[in-house]
């Protein structure tokens, strides 16, 4: 039962991965008892489940994901949203509104009109359905302040972290509030533009060196250098 | 395509062609029985209509007079077009001819040019200024499937069938004359398509297989029974064994096609 | 109809641009060229020079195209005006339209379509420069452009064509060999699969000089898939290397 590929080893579409007694795991396919890569990335071996890092992907709904989205168009009674997905997301007045919706009292585009940001979460999604989101969570809703970071949705997992330490590490560090939409949007938001910027640079270094090793270590010692430069300033 | 009924029928026939039989009790490399009719109409130089199962094609040849391409002073022109009626099909559409009706055409051409059955050269009154100019038009009237196969021998039939002016040159002018000659032709190719459903290769597929089939691949042999045209279609594909397989069926179809033919 | 009087092969038995019989022309290819596309490449086969832009998986307009049980894979096959030695008319040609179809039926069986109902794919090629085998180039080109955009795939499909000339099989035909030889059997291949995706023939061939093409065309396509892996290892080692290096 041989595998072909070393862990963090790079492979692209149709390499052999292992053969025998393995799983397929993300990013990768089944045929007869081989397993093969089916997108760019890096190989990860885990006990006898093969992986895929993948380099370049696009977004592809969950329910559950928290993401960030445009507001595209308003409708008659709610609004499509724009996830950077092969889908676009629907989001409906009643679950805005808390209540139910009176077309002939309610103004959509007061609320929410194009162009708009929103936080949500995917509250539904399946093959014949588009995702439909919501936001009668806390936390989630219109964003009026902050700083928005668009990146490829493959590396948000590295911003997380293990167990969240990174994200929860630049939070502590920059005095930021920063939620990760899960299709590579990012919402900073701080006491000021600077603290922002800080957070922006932290994570842009992240995204630039995701797969590089001790970067958690090398993240830390960045930003306190950076903190001491404007103190000094 | 996604409703109960076809589910069903898509079921039926794969599992019946896994057993080796098709619904219409055919077995995978038996032809379905066609009928050719020549001359079909008048006001045409040649013409020629195919029935092949429930599939019916009339192919109609226009022979009118025009200039040579540049690259062939000294050679008649054939062009093929191919018309998918709405009539045919409740999945046809009115319009300029689509993506299907191309390549219908191109493949029928392709096997009629590469095996050479237009004697082109002798289609030529003016080197590099007047020649013959041949068009094969084929309409398809009712769509039962493999329509390639169709095509081509219809269009071979009315080829065969064609007629053209008996002319003479006076003072630089083309005068026709009375009576016609047929046209001059070399070879008469003949066209087999196999369809793969489930690793499994059959001969002629009928118009619910191809539904079902993810991959098909046309040859056309000539009378010496070389290859003179070949198109794989479908969104699926074939094995090196596969192919050699599907050319070894498709040559011995096409060798028991020819003696059914009156070429 | 095809004029056999220009010799393809000298006394030595070697092509016009001096290669042999089984010889490929030099294959470079480059990926990620395009900035707004969401995957692309670009080859240099022999003197074709052709670039393949991939955008989606994205909503698939207008909407009466989306499909409910799948993507949908649309592909255009576009020579420029300038790319052969008649101005071309920009307007797509018949061949034009078959090419795109047998492209697209060609890459298909690579993807997942049944993954991403109701979205679509668009890709296109451009044909810069023609030297016969467009259509091969621009396979093994649009296939790097799918991976870069990040669509899930079996394989890389590669492609290439093998024919006849002057009486002998060879591989991959330039322009005038296509022209002036034989026969031309154009080939796409999913080498870990060993399923022949594309397969055209035109010319004239026994069943066994064409059996003896599709195979000397296969061996050409596992040569240029190698060129095609180094290509997208290429573009994705160089963004490591930048990480490991700061």
């Amino acid at each position: 039962m041989p595998t072909f590929f070393e862990n963090k080893q790079l492979v692209i579409p149709g390499d052999l991965l292992a053969e025998g007694e393995y799983f397929a795991g993300n990013n990768t396919y089944k045929e007869e008892n081989k397993i093969y890569a089916s997108r760019i990335g890096l190989a990860d071996y885990a006990n006898k489940k093969v992986n895929i890092v993948a380099l370049r992907a696009f977004y592809f709904p969950k329910v559950g994901d928290v993401v960030i989205g445009t507001v595209k168009e308003v409708g008659f009674s709610g609004w499509t949203i724009n996830i950077k997905s092969p889908y676009t997301a629907i989001l409906r007045a009643s679950d805005v509104l808390s209540r139910s919706f009176k077309p002939q009292n309610d103004e959509l585009s007061q609320v929410l009109t194009t162009g708009d940001l929103i936080v949500a979460k995917v509250a539904s999604y399946d093959r014949f359905h588009d995702p439909q989101l919501t936001v009668g969570e806390p936390g989630l809703g219109k964003i009026t302040k902050g700083q928005i970071l668009n990146m490829t949705p493959t590396k948000i997992p590295r911003v997380i972290g293990r167990q969240g330490s990174m994200i929860s590490m630049i939070k502590n560090e920059t005095g930021c509030q920063i939620i990760l939409g899960l299709n590579g949007t990012v919402l900073i938001t701080g006491k000021t533009p600077k603290n922002e910027e800080l957070a922006v640079a932290a994570i842009t270094k992240i995204e630039e060196e995701s797969h590089t090793s001790g970067l958690t270590d090398r993240i830390t010692k960045f930003l306190k250098e950076e903190k001491a430069k404007m103190e000094k300033k | 395509m996604s409703s109960l009924l076809t589910r069903v029928k898509l079921k039926q026939i794969e599992q019946s062609i896994e057993k080796g039989q098709r619904l219409d009790k055919r077995t995978l490399s038996d032809y379905r029985d066609f009928k050719i009719e020549q001359g079909v109409i008048e006001k045409a130089e040649g013409s020629a209509r195919i029935l092949l199962g429930k599939t019916e094609i009339l192919v109609g040849v226009k022979i009118e007079t025009g200039k040579p391409f540049p690259d062939t002073p000294d050679n008649g022109v054939l062009t093929v077009n191919a018309e998918l009626v709405p009539l045919a099909s409740a999945k046809f559409e009115p319009g300029p001819p689509g993506e299907q009706a191309i390549e219908l055409a191109r493949v029928v051409d392709r096997g009629i040019r590469e095996s050479g059955a237009v004697d082109t050269a002798k289609l030529c009154i003016e080197s590099g200024k007047k020649v013959f100019v041949v068009f094969v038009d084929i309409y398809v009237l009712n769509h039962d499937g493999n329509l390639i196969d169709a095509a081509a021998l219809a269009s071979i039939s009315a080829l065969i069938n064609a007629k053209m002016p008996n002319y003479e040159i006076v003072d630089d002018k083309i005068v026709i004359k009375q009576g016609y000659t047929p046209l001059p032709m070399k070879d008469h190719p003949v066209t087999v398509t196999i369809g793969k459903i489930n690793d499994k290769l059959i001969v002629d597929p009928g118009l619910d297989e191809e539904d079902v089939m993810d991959s098909r691949i046309s040859m056309a042999f000539t009378e010496d029974g070389n290859v003179c045209a070949v198109q794989k279609g479908g969104a699926g594909y074939f094995t090196l064994e596969q192919t050699i397989e599907a050319t070894k069926l498709a040559q011995s179809t096409v060798e028991s096609l020819r003696k059914k033919l009156k070429w | 109809m095809k004029d056999k009087t220009i010799k393809l092969l000298n006394k030595k038995g070697l092509r016009l641009d001096g290669r042999k019989l089984d010889e490929l022309r030099s294959v470079k290819l480059e990926v990620g060229i395009l900035p707004n596309a969401d995957g692309s490449a670009y080859i240099e086969h022999g003197k074709n020079k052709i670039i393949a832009g991939a955008f989606g998986p994205r909503e698939m307009h207008p909407k009466h195209l989306q499909r409910a049980d799948r993507m949908v894979l649309r592909c255009r096959y576009h020579m420029a005006p300038f790319s052969v030695p008649e101005r071309k008319s920009p307007a797509p040609s018949r061949r034009e339209n078959e090419i795109s179809k047998v492209i697209r039926d060609s890459l298909l069986p690579s993807l997942f379509v049944e993954n991403y109902p109701r979205t679509g794919v668009d890709l296109y090629i451009e044909v810069l420069q023609a030297d016969g085998g467009t259509r091969c180039a621009s396979i093994t080109a649009a296939s790097l452009a799918l991976a870069d955009a990040g669509l899930p795939m079996r394989d890389i499909v590669v492609a290439c064509a093998a024919g006849k000339v002057n009486g002998k099989i060879a591989l991959d035909l330039m322009d005038t060999e296509d022209k002036v030889g034989d026969a031309d059997v154009p080939v796409a291949y999913m080498p870990n699969l060993n399923a022949i995706t594309l397969l055209q023939m035109d010319g004239k061939l026994s069943t066994k000089e064409f059996e003896e093409a599709v195979k000397m065309a296969i061996e050409g396509c596992k040569k240029i898939s190698n060129i095609q892996k180094e290509a997208l290892q290429t573009k994705y080692k160089v963004i490591k290397q930048e990480e490991v290096e700061e």
